[in-house]
């Protein structure tokens, strides 16, 4: 009988089946590498197993031993022995990795904390371990990587049986890695089970017992991993028709409108980590530029270094029409004509609280409304136009941004952006959790802002979208450029490859 | 066809109507317990009076509010601005234009100092002007050596205790009505030019009726009793200004967007700093004129005038539909919360409510207004 089982789960979110149908089934002493592109379903597929999507919001089984589990939250799926070790860190910086190690289950009588037991219980589970860490230290004093090490002790030390690690190695060094992968090591001898969620090929076959690959929400394959190539993981996870939904069509290129040579971003956690690593390309008049790229590859950091707004250290030259352009701040990218519709619409994009309106015109307030005096008629005039070619459909430009759908939201940010008259236009993930009628109208804009001779630069981590607009394609993996194709060179499996550095 | 900017005025207004009528309660139920006293000329214009100094301040406090900042220095910046001004008058008897500027430029600096201390260095602008608040108490302690200082100068004292005449206020009330068909037309003028509808002038005209018979009334009443006092005067006029900046200007709608969402604001090309910087100005230099109509209606500087004064404006502000998350907030709202906080000073001091009361009852009014408030948004 397997450990766990799930069985053909579905799970929707408003306009968008982002599980059609998974099955998995985890073995104990097993080590399953659950693979596929972003958005493929992967992390939506744990936060079922976790609870952190409760039983009945979702279709389909969760077996434990046999037995059916409904978890309602995370303490349910904790009970049962299910720890999850998700890519964000969870440790409260400013208390021990001991605190943080029993936080919620401090050894207690009273109320009162018995300190020598809960730092001689967290030096043994360290140790066990083979950790070098003083539990008294506090964790926001250790680096990513250890901190990373820390958090799989917190879950080792409440005796899970099923241990799910999205993405482990993606802030650890190699001698950190090795570590965990001794740690896991021990964890298999013990029968405990694990699923291992990866973009790193290499590791995946390293270490798994079987592959799992999921795309588009569903299930592809789950293989034996003796004998299995990357070629074939990679092949399966991006396996799909880029279908009708793109036009191609094909742009006349003009002169070069934008340059930027060696731009390098630097972590503002780690001054000396670079995450954008000596970028350069050009994007001419009328053109598409896809940047592809995996999560954390670099991508938002380097269109945030060019467009003068990100938070750490930057280098790098930056050349508007042949020109070079010193950008400081956002305003200098906004008034030599650069555009910029950012990731994450909530967080960067909207003031969720106001108009439409209020949200379209900011951007350009001054030359649509009057450099001090603002003038309602005017912003209502100017915004006329792109509510009607974007089909905004809301009640009247008076509606509040946080009221519309995600779709209409997205077109209000881009109609923001619209409105500044931009030559160059950035879309860093402008379909990101919209439906496929707003995503279509999103391409079609596209298109026809590369035809009016826009040039535009688009990073999506939805590989087809990438490969169905662009006329060009460079790839980022670890903030540096590692390939560059043209529309008639760029297929998925290539993408990925230079995507996954292989 | 309609409108298409109809909707500019429905949620705000709707509130606005729902504070009016608290305020018309309040004062109905106060001249019903004072034995119709609270409701004469004398008293209003008394209650006017003091809710001018309070009001002043409120508008500039709301303005910072909106950028989702704070400022708990004001009164400790009070007394230092009004120790300036009676100082320069009656210690170094120089002339009353640069006892005025001196105030003035004492408030604005100060404002400026410490945006800069926020907004540039970054420090929480609570802790800021929490150091303001001790910091500059114990600035006009020290200036004024403990003592309080008397203004012999009747002109000065005009400020706070003058009234202007009878036919000024009327000639003021012309203008503002004017004004106000003025620009209802122009706006009926302007949606037709931009194709945004018919426009219809008649309905904005009646629209202009409300305001156009407040402002009517209000001079009546004032006039019946002494003519509008000049700290009044003044009040109006810094909240048409300020109601002006946040409505129809850049500056304004800039302010909105960044205490509505700093990180857009910024990455929309708005200079987040320069602008909460001048915010932090504007309310110095107002509450350096507040210091003046309070010193001038005293008659001296003392070393704890002003006390509180900042918790009094930041909960007009808040009574009024500031959000002090930032983003959310009206000068007209603001005003009115200084109203119905100042009716209710006036009205229990009438009642001979025993202080202690007074502050009990403002305190539970003050949370409880914020509570309903709340529960209005939730439910939609």
């Amino acid at each position: 009988m397997p450990l766990l089982e799930m069985r053909e789960i579905v799970k929707e979110f408003p306009g968008v089946r982002a599980l059609d149908g998974v099955s998995l089934t985890l073995d104990a002493g097993e080590f399953h590498a659950l693979v596929g592109e972003n958005g493929a379903g992967k992390s939506t597929l744990m936060k079922v197993l976790s609870g952190v999507y409760p039983a009945g919001s979702y279709e389909g089984e969760i077996l434990i031993e046999g037995r059916p589990a409904s978890f309602r939250g995370i303490r349910d799926s904790e009970a049962a022995g299910i720890a999850i070790i998700f890519q964000e860190l969870s440790l409260v910086k400013e208390l021990s990795v001991g605190e943080n190690i029993f936080l919620g289950r401090e050894p207690a009588s009273l109320g009162i904390i018995n300190w020598s037991e809960l730092y001689h219980k967290a030096t043994k589970l360290l140790t066990d371990l083979g950790l070098d860490i003083d539990p008294r230290v506090a964790a926001g004093n250790l680096g990513i990587g250890q901190q990373q090490l820390v958090e799989i002790a917190k879950a080792l030390s409440q005796n899970a049986r099923i241990v799910v690690l999205d993405e482990p190695t993606a802030a650890l060094t190699e001698s950190e890695v090795e570590t965990l992968f001794g740690i896991l090591d021990g964890l298999k001898k013990r029968g405990v089970g694990m699923i291992y969620i990866s973009h790193k090929l290499d590791e995946v076959l390293r270490l798994s017992d079987r592959v799992t690959v999921l795309r588009d929400g569903r299930t592809v394959a789950t293989h034996a991993a003796a004998g299995l190539t990357k070629n074939t993981i990679i092949a399966e996870m991006v396996g799909r028709e880029v279908g009708d939904i793109f036009p191609v069509s094909k742009h006349e290129l003009g002169e070069t409108a934008l340059e930027v040579r060696g731009i390098t971003a630097f972590s503002t956690d780690r001054p000396d980590k670079k995450l954008v690593d000596g970028v350069s390309f050009k994007v001419r008049r009328g053109e598409v530029l896809g940047i592809a790229g995996l999560m954390g590859s670099g991508r938002s950091e380097l269109l945030m270094s060019i467009f003068g707004a990100y938070a750490g250290k930057t280098t790098g030259s930056v050349l508007i029409a042949g020109r070079k352009a010193n950008i400081r701040e956002p305003m200098d990218a906004i008034s030599r004509g650069i555009g910029f519709v950012t990731e994450d619409r909530k967080r960067y994009g909207l003031l969720l609280e106001q108009t439409i309106l209020d949200n379209m015109t900011l951007a350009a307030l001054q030359r649509i409304s009057g450099r001090f005096i603002t003038h309602r008629e005017r912003e209502a005039a100017a915004a006329t136009l792109p509510i009607a070619t974007l089909r905004i459909k809301a009640t009247s430009p008076m509606a509040i941004a946080g009221t519309l759908s995600g779709g209409n939201q997205q077109k209000v940010v881009l109609g923001k952006w619209l409105l500044t008259e931009p030559k160059v236009l950035f879309l860093d993930e402008p379909t990101r959790g919209i439906d496929v009628g707003a995503k279509q109208e999103i391409y079609a804009e596209i298109n026809t802002l590369a035809k009016a001779g826009l040039a535009i630069v688009l990073v999506s981590s939805e590989l087809p979208e990438v490969l169905g607009l662009a006329d060009r394609v460079i790839v980022l993996h670890e903030g540096a450029v590692r390939g560059e194709f043209t529309r008639e060179e760029a297929t998925p499996e290539k993408v990925m490859a230079a995507a996954t550095g292989v | 066809m309609k409108n298409k900017l109809s909707g500019l005025v429905d949620g705000s207004s709707l509130r606005a109507f729902a504070m009016i009528a608290v305020l018309a309660v309040i004062w109905g139920y106060f001249h019903w317990a004072t034995g119709q006293i609270f409701l004469t000329p004398r008293n209003l214009s008394n209650l006017m009076t003091q809710m001018s100094v309070t009001g002043i301040i409120a508008v500039g406090m709301l303005m910072l509010i909106v950028s989702a900042n704070i400022d708990l220095s004001v009164g400790s910046v009070l007394g230092l601005a009004g120790g300036i001004a009676a100082y320069t008058l009656t210690n170094l008897g120089y002339p009353i234009p640069v006892a005025i500027g001196l105030a003035l430029l004492a408030g604005i600096a100060i404002g400026v100092f410490q945006g800069v201390l926020t907004a540039k260095a970054g420090i929480p602008a609570f802790i800021v002007t929490l150091g303001g608040l001790l910091a500059w108490r114990g600035a006009v302690k020290w200036q004024l050596g403990g003592n309080t200082v008397p203004i012999a100068d009747e002109t000065f004292k005009m400020i706070g205790q003058g009234n202007i005449p009878a036919w000024v206020g009327w000639v003021l009330a012309g203008i503002a009505v004017a004004f106000i068909i003025a620009r209802a037309e122009s706006s009926q003028r302007a949606l037709k030019e931009y194709g945004l509808g018919e426009g219809n002038i008649a309905a904005a005209l009646a629209k202009s009726l409300i305001p156009i018979g407040a402002i009517l009334i209000f001079i009546w009443v004032m006039n019946s009793y002494q003519g509008v006092p000049v700290p009044v005067l003044i009040f109006v006029g810094v909240a048409l200004i300020g109601s002006f900046l946040m409505s129809s200007t850049t500056f304004g709608r800039y302010l909105y967007a960044i205490g509505g969402n700093a990180e857009a604001a910024r990455l929309s090309g708005i200079n987040n700093s320069r602008n909460v910087i001048a915010v932090y100005g504007i309310l110095g230099a107002l509450t350096g004129i507040a210091a003046l109509i309070y010193t001038a209606r005293v008659g001296s500087a003392a070393p704890d005038a002003g006390t509180l004064k900042e918790l009094d404006a930041i909960a007009a502000c808040v009574i009024g539909g500031a959000s002090l998350m930032g983003g959310r907030g009206t000068v007209f709202g603001a005003c009115l919360g200084a109203l119905i906080m100042a009716s209710l000073d006036n009205g229990m001091s009438l009642l001979n409510v025993r202080d202690f009361m007074q502050d009990i009852i403002k305190g539970s009014i003050l949370v409880a207004a914020v509570g309903l408030d709340m529960m209005g948004r939730k439910q939609g």
